[in-house]
């Protein structure tokens, strides 16, 4: 090879690099490893885990909610065809990515109850934020009303990125007093200065069902623009769907759905919009087309909003996305299917409620909101510290849920519960046991 | 329209999802309810959802069986070359997916307790050391999801150092051959993009940047090796410039697997510089992501950092969420931690002597088809390349009409994914070509023997070469019709005219 491009060793092929630009020694890095030994590093590190999907009860969901994957779904996306292959540039031979995004297109679509969907974003939150600037870039203004509902990891992502932003302006609105966003509340600040976009979250942040459809109008009112994030897509099963309430985007997670939770990623970001505003959206669209035969098939489409055509006067900058993810949750979907889901749905509830219930009548234990909730709810704990109470009982192997305290020092008195499908009537029971053995207790 | 198509022997045309199974059918294995029944719409009202979602209706074997027949629809790289220019789509070792996949590291919940983390924690903790070690970098945060994420999250790093200095400044100066992503992420930020032309070698050269370089201009933002495979030779030099006045350098990582052991940016005067793992690192692409893009950063640039960041106290492993200079989080939890996984497992699989090696092997591929081709394809610049080489359909259009996107098409007929086409910008009918490492000498030279042969064909048959595809299943997809009358979703035929 060397004598074919007509130079004397490897290293001359570096001769381009000026000699002050080298680096300044060798790389200072562990001695490489063969797959065995590899294998055997990486179990000590796992081992010196406590995994939350076996060596412990956990009842952790707050945006992370773990659900069941069917063995069929890894089998599918560990195809080389699909992990392997690089965005879909080349339409004739990436056929299996692209009908495969149209797909999820359409089941996104489905769930969230609007017309058009992207074909991913990184997560939950960063979709939330690009749904921001979304409605920026249509109403023309900079300030944003948002619900403290939302996952507060959302709301710092929305502020981190309207940070460079000069003008923008993100005004908090506080729940009510039953857990739901403050209506009037939400009223006043929406009346205070044009606003480009509400966003609520629903079930919000401490599991309360939003009655969604009131919040929408009254943006509409203001001639803001409605947005709903949605951290749990199985709430969907249950609840009315952002677009039939009104909703002009609606964003969500993919985590734990389509994915086991891994430490918080990757996760999928799910986003979806109005026909009318999809020239404004952010990331990829795929779309139906025929070969030069007649041929059904899929391209990449509406390009013009994108980044590698419109440069800076692009919607988005996003250009990899979460497209392995977005699989998962199409194969997730396609399985459980019409009546899964709802099955599915009426489960997470049904044991949320049994849980609920027990817990909320526990002496000492409160609930923290009274509105309905669907696989999640808040408690306040007796002696006021959820932290404390979960780092007892992580003793004898359970999680009881997410202390709040971490999020806000408002929130110091309060445990969020996450109950699905995953546990067992005794897992339930066991936990109810442990909680109780607390009870009372300061 | 839908069009009925004989199935070629092992070629299955698949219908969408949606046109398969039958109402009622579902492939989910379902828990039995052992609480008490409760009906969600009874305790939601008029929250409840009304109808269920029209989902698919079908068998795990239909569900199956239709995913595993679209995926033979795709070109990968575990089927063949993918040498997209800029995209180093190198092979993706399987030991990496056994990694990810330990329970005791996909079962993680990201609110654990983390005195159940430390493994995880310590994992993440050298992946830092070792990205940094790499670079040249005081720390990185391992946050964003991808490049342009990374991107947006070192430029506003920038701008949260400038703010501290009293001034965030107005402009980023940025190569015309930059990734379209540069300028995006500028304008993201609250920036403007200010473009400087490349000079007739392929570099960008100090005093065209010093024409552009002012009091407003917060950085800039280049990519090195450049889009064309060429090393920017006076970059240390312009970096020296952009710092006194007063000015930040940005370094595009995406093209890192061309000087791993070579050159530390961070010994250069970069100040940021973001890494892709799904590029360098041997991360899968999974069709378009998920990737990662950790930001490394100079001293000066760590209190702004996105938190929390992982730290390390004695033999014990910490988040740290006070950081009150941070950014705040650009995204929720604390990275792709999978495809971090992935990229760690690379890292130590290789060491520092096999990273170094890549990087040689990546080049040395790189020149190899460089040199066989360019009697045939003209290089875009008479100038040493590294790890990727440009060449120019230009000529090859003026003789026979036919274009670039023709020879593209016409490579899948030999099995091979085609370039990065017409990019860089500036190269006319360019074919970005970028081997990587993984590819052995016997394919570079069935490649090579394929771009010849398309390139006599297009001087002798051109209305073959133009008609391609013609051995993958389909022919060229109408991008105009799809853009003109735009489907994005699947409906029921029976709404469609």
């Amino acid at each position: 090879m060397l004598e074919v491009i007509g130079v004397g060793s490897v290293e001359d092929l570096f001769g381009s690099i000026p000699a002050a630009c080298r680096a300044k020694g060798p790389l200072d890095l562990p001695a490489p490893l063969s797959e065995h030994e590899l294998l055997t590093l990486l179990r000590g590190l796992a081992g010196a885990n406590r995994s939350a999907a076996g060596d412990v009860l956990a009842f952790l969901g707050a945006g992370a909610t773990p659900h069941i994957i069917p063995q069929a779904l890894d089998d599918i996306i560990r195809r080389s065809e699909f992990l392997t292959a690089y965005t879909p540039y080349q339409a004739e031979i990436s056929q299996g990515t692209l009908q495969a995004i149209f797909e999820y297109q359409t089941v996104v679509c489905e769930l969230l109850g609007l017309e058009v969907a992207n074909a991913s974003m990184y997560d939950g939150a960063s979709a939330a934020a690009e749904a921001l600037l979304m409605t920026r870039r249509i109403k023309r203004r900079d300030r944003f009303v948002v619900s403290e509902g939302l996952h507060p990891e959302y709301l710092e992502t929305c502020e981190t990125y309207l940070s460079g932003l000069s003008g923008a302006q993100l005004v908090r609105v506080p729940l009510g007093p039953d857990g739901r966003s403050d209506a009037s509340a939400v009223k006043a600040a929406l009346a205070e200065a044009p606003t480009a976009g509400l966003v609520v979250q629903s079930p919000n942040f401490f599991g309360v069902a939003e009655d969604l459809a009131p919040l929408a109008d009254l943006a509409h009112e203001a001639d803001a623009l409605a947005v709903a994030a949605v951290t749990d897509l199985v709430s969907l099963s249950a609840l009315a769907p952002p677009g039939a309430c009104g909703y002009d985007v609606a964003v969500g997670e993919g985590l734990g759905y389509a994915v086991p939770v891994s430490l918080g990623g990757p996760g999928l970001g799910i986003f979806a919009t109005r026909d009318a505003f999809k020239r404004q959206m952010p990331g990829r669209l795929i779309g139906e087309t025929v070969d030069a035969d007649g041929v059904r098939g899929y391209v990449m489409t509406l390009a013009t909003r994108e980044q590698h055509i419109r440069r800076e006067k692009a919607t988005s900058n996003i250009c990899t996305n979460h497209g392995l993810i977005a699989l998962c949750f199409t194969i997730q979907s396609a399985l459980l299917g019409r009546s899964g889901f709802a099955q599915l749905g009426r489960l997470n509830f049904a044991k949320a409620q049994y849980a609920r219930q027990a817990i909320g009548a526990l002496d000492g234990f409160a609930l923290r909101y009274d509105a309905p909730s669907f696989n999640e709810f808040a408690v306040r704990v007796p002696g006021g510290d959820a932290e404390a109470l979960t780092a007892d009982l992580a003793k004898d192997g359970i999680l009881p849920g997410v202390a709040l305290g971490r999020f806000d020092p408002r929130w110091k008195d309060t445990l969020l519960v996450s109950v699905t499908e995953l546990h067992r009537r005794e897992d339930i029971d066991r936990l109810v046991a442990a909680l109780a053995g607390r009870g009372g207790r300061s | 329209m839908t069009q009925s198509c004989v199935t070629p022997g092992l070629l299955h045309y698949e219908p969408p999802i949606f046109e398969i199974g039958a109402p009622g059918r579902s492939g989910a294995s379902m828990p039995a309810l052992d609480v008490p029944e409760a009906d969600p719409a009874e305790v939601l009202g008029d929250l409840a959802r009304e109808e269920p979602p029209h989902l698919p209706e079908a068998s795990e074997v239909e569900v199956v069986r239709h995913f595993t027949r679209l995926s033979q629809w795709n070109h990968s790289i575990d089927l063949g070359m993918y040498p997209l220019g800029s995209c180093t789509m190198k092979y993706n070792p399987k030991v990496n997916e056994a990694a990810a996949r330990l329970p005791g590291l996909a079962g993680l919940h990201p609110y654990q307790p983390t005195d159940q983390l430390q493994g995880a924690l310590e994992l993440l903790w050298e992946l830092e050391r070792a990205l940094c070690e790499l670079s040249g970098f005081a720390r990185a945060t391992l946050q964003p999801a991808a490049g342009a994420h990374g991107e947006l999250t070192g430029l506003m790093l920038i701008r949260a150092y400038l703010t501290a200095q009293g001034n965030p400044r107005t402009k980023v100066i940025i190569p015309d051959t930059a990734h379209g992503t540069n300028p995006a992420s500028v304008a993201l930020n609250g920036y403007k993009p200010v473009p400087v032309k490349t000079g007739v070698d392929g570099v960008l050269l100090p005093a065209d940047v010093e024409a552009v370089l002012d009091e407003d201009v917060a950085a800039i933002m280049v990519t090195n090796p450049n889009t064309l495979g060429i090393y920017e030779t006076h970059l240390a030099q312009i970096a020296e410039k952009v710092h006194g006045a007063g000015g930040l350098v940005y370094m595009d990582g995406a093209n890192l697997n061309a000087i791993m052991g070579k050159v530390r940016p961070g010994e250069l005067g970069v100040d940021v510089m973001h890494f892709n793992l799904h590029k360098t690192f041997s991360t899968p692409h999974g069709g378009g992501g998920p990737g990662a893009g950790p930001v490394g950063v100079v001293e000066r640039l760590v209190p702004h950092l996105p938190r929390p960041t992982v730290e390390q106290d004695g033999d014990r492993f910490t988040l740290d969420f006070d950081r009150p200079e941070s950014i705040g989080r650009v995204r929720s939890f604390y990275g792709n931690f999978g495809v971090l996984v992935r990229a760690f497992t690379y890292i130590r699989e290789l060491g520092g002597e096999g990273l170094t090696q890549a990087t040689e092997m990546a080049v040395l591929n790189a020149n190899y088809i460089r040199a066989r081709l360019k009697e045939t394809f003209g290089p875009s610049h008479d100038v040493d390349t590294l790890h990727e080489t440009v060449f120019t359909g230009k000529p090859l259009k003026k003789e026979t009409g036919i274009v670039t996107m023709d020879v593209a098409k016409r490579l899948m007929d030999h099995g091979f994914h085609p370039p990065t086409v017409y990019f860089p910008l500036i190269v006319p009918e360019a074919l970005m070509i970028e081997p990587t490492e993984t590819e052995p000498p016997e394919e570079l030279d069935r490649f090579c023997d394929a771009m010849v042969h398309i390139h006599a064909e297009a001087h002798q048959s051109p209305e073959t070469v133009h008609a391609a595809p013609l051995q993958v299943g389909l022919r060229r997809l109408d991008e105009t019709r799809a853009a003109r009358k735009p489907r994005l979703r699947w409906t029921p035929p029976e709404e469609t005219e």
